[in-house]
């Protein structure tokens, strides 16, 4: 048989290819993920959201309820260090003024004024603190929650800087010995990385509503897909008015009040 | 060859002198660790079977940790199907040392050996630490 030499090197040629494609695609095939999917009892959603009915906090809840608070800090193993300056907080209440800085005057009604104002992280749409992190280690999921990747997180800060709702900590110390109460199916985080509310993605990932949701006992957080015309946080945004912290910075907040 | 004998003595004493450490660490090299799976989680366990097998785990199991890492955080993916079609959360605290409770005799002393600090353990926590 005579084979002529372009037909030998285009064989030739094939057979390289072949030879330096192979260990791409075992390198491929032995990556965990491709046996990896998501838990079918998973919540799944498009655009979660959650409405906080301060109307309800203020009247049916207990003075100086703090039960939402405190579930999430215990799910989560947020340190209580005690020195406001280096306080770590995932959910947390503001006065009025500060919440909604610009909102207020002094002829305010006085169920709002000074009160109490139930405050998270805003998971933006349009979120400053992804565009600023240099690792990606803060980044936004397609469900359109904001979250942490502690593992890449270099402790720069320059998220903390970007946030204008002062939703971010930074761990000045290690956490550990700070934590009244250990939850062993959760980590801890570590001297010098930032820290911020996760909208519990690791309870949706279990087919859970979020802590602080369920820890309210009178219903005022409703936690819901905006995408989804049937939830009930839709209910809450057509029948009620509602507002959002600083949406005049553009970075379209989801979390939304009802004052 | 000229001046053969000192050469060739000259020859020995450098590679002798050279392969010093090589050759000291040979003659009290650590004993490799044998890691330990007696933990009652396994042993209650009809097969000891682990998320993939043994020779995988040895070999990749930090590929796979960075694999379960990245799927959990980044994509939303938990759930992990094992060797046999077993299903299991994609989680160090939750799968890894439900079984492996004996991080001492399983994880550190091999990983003392190979002279590897992983830094795992700051934020993730191991049985029985800092017990509240």
């Amino acid at each position: 048989m005579k084979i002529s030499r372009r037909s030998f090197l285009k064989m030739g040629g094939t057979f390289a290819l072949g030879f330096t494609a192979l260990p791409g695609l075992k390198a491929f095939a032995a990556s965990g993920l491709l046996k990896a999917s998501p838990d079918p009892k998973a919540l799944a959603g498009k655009k979660w959201a959650m409405a906080i009915n301060m109307k309800v906090c203020r009247e049916k809840g207990p003075e100086g309820c703090k039960e939402c608070v405190v579930a999430c800090h215990q799910v989560h193993n947020v340190p209580d260090i005690g020195n406001p300056k280096e306080e770590v907080k995932w959910i947390w209440k503001e006065p009025f003024a500060n919440a909604f800085p610009g909102q207020e005057h002094e002829y305010l009604e006085e169920t709002v004024k000074g009160q109490p104002f139930l405050v998270l992280c805003n998971h933006c749409d349009n979120p400053p603190c992804v565009r600023v992190c240099p690792t990606q280690a803060t980044f936004k999921r397609k469900d359109g929650i904001v979250v942490m990747d502690d593992h890449r997180c270099i402790g720069c800060r320059f998220c903390m800087a970007a946030c204008p709702f002062g939703a971010r900590s930074f761990n000045f110390r290690d956490p550990r010995p700070y934590i009244p109460k250990l939850n062993r199916e959760f980590p801890t985080r570590e001297k010098g990385v930032v820290e911020k509310c996760n909208f519990c993605v690791e309870r949706l990932a279990a087919g859970l509503s979020p802590a602080c949701v369920e820890a309210c006992r009178h219903g005022a957080l409703v936690f819901g897909d905006l995408e989804d015309p049937n939830a009930g946080i839709r209910d809450v945004l057509s029948s009620r008015f509602t507002i959002r912290r600083k949406p005049e910075l553009g970075t379209r907040p989801k979390v939304y009040y009802v004052v | 060859m000229y001046n053969a004998r000192p050469v060739i003595i000259g020859l020995a004493v450098f590679i002798g002198l050279t392969t010093f450490p090589i050759w000291r660490a040979l003659e009290k090299a650590a004993p490799a660790p044998e890691p330990e799976l007696d933990t009652p989680a396994i042993q209650q366990m009809p097969e000891k079977l682990c998320v993939e097998a043994t020779p995988t785990m040895r070999a990749r199991h930090m590929q796979l940790l960075g694999d379960w890492r990245a799927g959990v955080v980044r994509d939303g993916r938990t759930v992990y199907a094992g060797q046999a079609g077993k299903k299991y959360e994609m989680s160090l605290q939750k799968t890894c040392l439900k079984c492996h409770a004996n991080k001492d005799k399983f994880c550190d002393q091999c990983h003392d050996y190979a002279g590897v600090q992983p830094d795992c353990w700051t934020c993730h926590i191991a049985p029985g630490e800092n017990k509240p």
